[in-house]
C-alpha cells in the first residue's frame, strides 16, 4: 500500500472528505459518551435537537455560528498564504476593545455611521494586533505561531486590566465588565425576540467577497500563489512582503471583527468571557473547509451546532458539555487525515 | 534597597527553582521533538492532560509516582498520536499540534468534570513535600529529577548512538536513513518521549507545585517553552540557563508585584513573562539554526 498523489481532486471528494472527517468524530466520542453510561444514541439525539430542533434552537446555532465564520475566515486567508496566525483569540478581543471604546457614547453619531464605524475600528485594531507579528516574522524571521500566541495572554491581561480600570462600568456592581455600548452601535436582531442579528449578514457577505477576491482577482492569485511557494512567487516578481502583510492585516481584521460584532450585536459590553476560544475554533472551522471561504460557512454552521447542541445534551444527560470541545478537537484531527485521503489516493503495490 | 533584599534571600531563589522547573521539563520534551525534526505545538494540551492525569490518579488513590508514571504515560501516548499524523502520513505539523492541544486540553476539562461533577472549589490531594535541606535546596523531588533529566538528555543526545540517531533525522534524515536507521521510528520515538516530559511538566504543577487541578493552570506555559527552546538554541544545557532566567524574572515580577503593587496594575506585572518571551525571540531569530529538517516531513526515496 503507498499513497500517490492525486492530479486533481473531484469536487465530490473535496466535499466528502469533511462529511467523512465529521462522522469519524462523532463515532470515536461516542465511545467517550458510552464511558459516561450515558445512551448514545440518545445523547447524539439530543445534541442534534438542541442545535437544529427548533426555531429558537436554528437561531442560536445561526448566533454561535456569526463568529466562527469571522475567525474561519481568518485562519483560512492566514493559512493560505502560510501565515500561522494562532491570534485570533486575541485579535478579536482587541476589535472588541475597541468597539466598546468607540460605540461606548464617545462618538455621537447617527446609527448608519456610527455602526460602521464601530466594525470598522474593531477591524483596524485585529488587523493591527496581527500586524506586529507579522512584521516581525517577515523582517526578523521571528517564528509567527509563538508570537501570536504569547500575544493572545498579553491581550487578556490588557482587557482584564482596561476592565479594572479606565473602561470598568460604574454601574457593573464591581464585576469587571465595560459599559455597555450606546443603542445607536447595537446591530439590528434579524429575527423578533431571538438574539440573532446582523453580524451574520455581514459574515456572510464577507464569506462571499473573499471568494470573489480568491478566485477572480490579481490579490487572490498573488495570495494563492505566495502560499503554494514564496519562492516561486518572489521569482514571478511577486511582492512576497507585502503579500504577507496585506493578508496579516485581512487576517488580524476578520478576527477583530469578530469581537466588534459581538459586542455591538449580542452582548451589548466587554467581558473576559466574551468568547469562549472562537479564535482558536475558527482554526478547526477553516480546516474543516479546506481553507475555501464558502466552506466556511458549512463548517462554522458544523462547529457551532455542535456547541449549541453540547449545552443542550448535558442538561438532559450526564455528558459534560466540554464533549463539544472534544468533539471539535477530535474533528480537527480526523480532517487533516481526510485531508491527506482527499490529496492522496491508495495504491496497492 | 528592597530590590537587592530580594535578590539575596533564600526564599526567592527557592521560588525561582520551584518556577522553573514546569519550564525546565516542558522545554527539554519540546527540545527532544524539534531535534528529531517535529514541532510539537500540542505541548500546551500535553502539559493540560498531564496535569490532570497524575493529579487524577493520586486523587483516586494511587500514589504520587503512580500519579508521574500515569501523567507521563499519557503524554507519551499524545506524542504517539502527534507523530503518527506527523512522521508517517507527513501532516501539516502546526495544524496537528494544534489540534493535539485542543485535544488534551478539552479531554482534560472532561474527564474532571466527568469525575467531579459538582466541584465548586477543587478538592485537593497530598502533594510531594520538599526535601528536608538548606535554603534554597529544599525542593520537592520533582525539581531534582528535573535537574538529573537535563544532564541526562544532554549525555544522550551527544554522547549515545541514540542521541545521535536523533540528532540526524533532524538534520539529515536522507543520510540517517542511508546508515540504516528507520527515520519513521527515531522520530515516533523522540516525539514521545518528548511528549512525556511534557506532561511530566504538567504533572509538577498539580503534584508538586499546588495541590489541586484548575482550569487554565497551564496558562501559556507550554507557549513559552516553545520560545525557550528557541532561545536555548536547541541545546538541553542552554535550555536550563534559559528556564532558570526566565524563572528568575519571573519570581522577581512577582516580589516587585509586592513592593510596587500599588504604583501600576497587577496585570502589567503578569504580561512581561509573555513579552520577554516574545523580545527573547525578535533578538535570537536572526542566529537561530533551527535542526535543518524541522516541520519538513520524510518520505522514503522523495528528493
Amino acid at each position: 500500500m503507498r499513497l500517490e498523489p492525486r492530479t486533481h481532486t473531484p469536487l465530490a471528494v473535496r466535499v466528502l472528505a469533511p462529511v467523512g472527517a465529521v462522522l469519524a468524530a462523532l463515532a470515536l466520542c461516542a465511545l467517550l459518551v458510552a464511558w459516561t453510561g450515558a445512551p448514545v444514541l440518545k445523547a447524539y439525539g439530543l445534541l442534534v435537537e438542541g442545535a437544529v430542533g427548533s426555531r429558537f434552537a436554528l437561531t442560536e446555532t445561526l448566533t454561535r455560528a456569526t463568529p466562527l465564520i469571522l475567525t474561519g475566515l481568518a485562519a483560512a486567508v492566514a493559512f493560505r498564504a502560510r501565515l500561522w496566525n494562532i491570534g485570533a483569540e486575541g485579535q478579536l478581543y482587541m476589535g472588541a476593545l475597541a468597539a466598546v471604546v468607540l460605540g461606548g457614547g464617545m462618538l455621537n453619531l447617527p446609527f448608519w455611521l456610527l455602526i460602521p464605524t464601530v466594525l470598522i475600528a474593531g477591524a483596524l485594531a485585529g488587523g493591527l494586533t496581527l500586524l506586529g507579528p507579522a512584521v516581525l516574522k517577515v523582517r526578523f524571521g521571528v517564528d509567527e505561531v509563538v508570537t501570536t500566541l504569547l500575544l493572545n495572554f498579553v491581550v487578556l491581561l490588557l482587557v482584564s486590566l482596561l476592565l479594572e480600570g479606565a473602561l470598568k462600568d460604574p454601574m457593573g456592581m464591581g464585576w469587571p465588565q465595560s459599559a455597555p455600548v450606546v443603542e445607536a452601535a447595537e446591530l439590528p436582531k434579524l429575527v423578533a425576540r431571538t438574539r440573532l442579528h446582523a453580524g451574520l449578514v455581514i459574515a456572510l457577505a464577507l464569506a462571499a467577497v473573499l471568494w470573489l477576491i480568491d478566485t477572480r482577482t490579481i490579490w487572490g492569485y498573488e495570495n494563492r500563489a505566495v502560499g503554494a511557494n514564496p519562492r516561486a512567487a518572489a521569482f514571478a516578481g511577486m511582492p512576497v512582503t507585502k503579500v504577507m502583510l496585506r493578508t496579516a492585516v485581512l487576517s488580524g481584521g476578520l478576527a477583530g471583527l469578530a469581537g466588534a460584532a459581538e459586542v455591538c450585536g449580542l452582548k451589548g459590553y466587554l467581558t473576559l468571557d466574551l468568547s469562549p476560544g472562537f479564535g482558536y475554533s475558527g482554526i478547526v472551522v477553516a480546516m474543516l473547509a479546506q481553507l475555501h471561504p464558502l466552506g466556511v460557512v458549512g463548517g462554522a454552521l458544523f462547529i457551532a451546532g455542535i456547541f449549541v447542541g453540547a449545552d443542550a445534551m448535558s442538561r438532559a444527560v450526564p455528558v459534560p458539555n466540554y464533549i463539544a470541545d472534544v468533539l471539535v478537537a477530535t474533528s480537527l484531527l480526523c480532517m487533516l487525515v481526510a485531508g491527506l485521503l482527499a490529496r492522496y489516493r491508495l495504491r496497492r503495490g | 534597597m528592597e530590590i537587592l533584599d530580594v535578590l539575596v534571600s533564600a526564599a526567592f531563589w527557592t521560588a525561582v527553582l520551584r518556577i522553573a522547573t514546569p519550564y525546565v521539563l516542558g522545554t527539554l520534551g519540546e527540545l527532544l521533538c524539534e531535534r528529531a525534526g517535529v514541532l510539537n505545538l500540542g505541548i500546551e494540551g500535553i502539559m493540560t492532560l498531564g496535569a490532570m492525569a497524575g493529579w487524577m490518579a493520586v486523587y483516586q488513590g494511587g500514589g504520587l509516582w503512580t500519579g508521574v508514571l500515569v501523567a507521563m504515560a499519557c503524554g507519551a501516548l499524545m506524542g504517539l498520536l502527534h507523530a503518527s499524523l506527523t512522521v508517517p502520513l507527513g501532516l501539516s505539523q502546526h495544524v496537528a499540534g494544534i489540534g493535539v492541544t485542543l485535544l488534551g486540553t478539552s479531554l482534560s476539562y472532561f474527564v474532571y468534570r466527568l469525575v467531579l461533577p459538582q466541584a465548586s472549589t477543587p478538592p485537593t490531594i497530598q502533594p510531594f513535600q520538599p526535601l528536608d535541606l538548606p535554603g534554597a535546596l529544599a525542593q520537592t523531588p520533582l525539581t531534582y529529577l528535573a535537574a538529573l533529566l537535563v544532564l541526562a538528555v544532554a549525555y544522550a543526545l551527544y554522547r549515545t548512538p541514540v542521541g545521535l540517531a536523533v540528532r540526524m533525522v533532524g538534520e539529515n534524515p536522507g543520510a540517517a536513513e542511508a546508515q540504516g536507521l528507520s527515520v519513521t521510528a527515531v522520530r515516533v520515538g523522540a516525539v514521545m518521549a518528548g511528549s512525556a516530559l511534557m506532561a511530566l511538566a504538567g504533572a509538577f504543577l498539580t503534584l508538586s507545585a499546588f495541590n489541586a487541578f484548575f482550569f487554565n493552570m497551564v496558562n501559556g506555559r507550554g507557549w513559552i517553552c516553545i520560545a525557550l527552546v528557541v532561545f536555548a538554541s536547541w541545546r538541553p544545557g542552554k535550555a536550563l540557563l534559559g528556564a532558570l532566567l526566565f524563572a528568575a524574572f519571573d519570581a522577581f515580577q512577582l516580589r516587585l508585584q509586592q513592593i510596587a503593587g500599588g504604583m501600576l496594575p497587577y496585570q502589567v506585572f503578569l504580561m512581561l513573562p509573555y513579552l520577554l518571551s516574545i523580545l527573547a525571540l525578535v533578538l535570537v531569530a536572526r542566529r537561530a539554526a533551527y535542526p535543518r529538517a524541522l516541520m519538513i516531513p520524510y518520505r522514503k526515496g522523495e528528493r
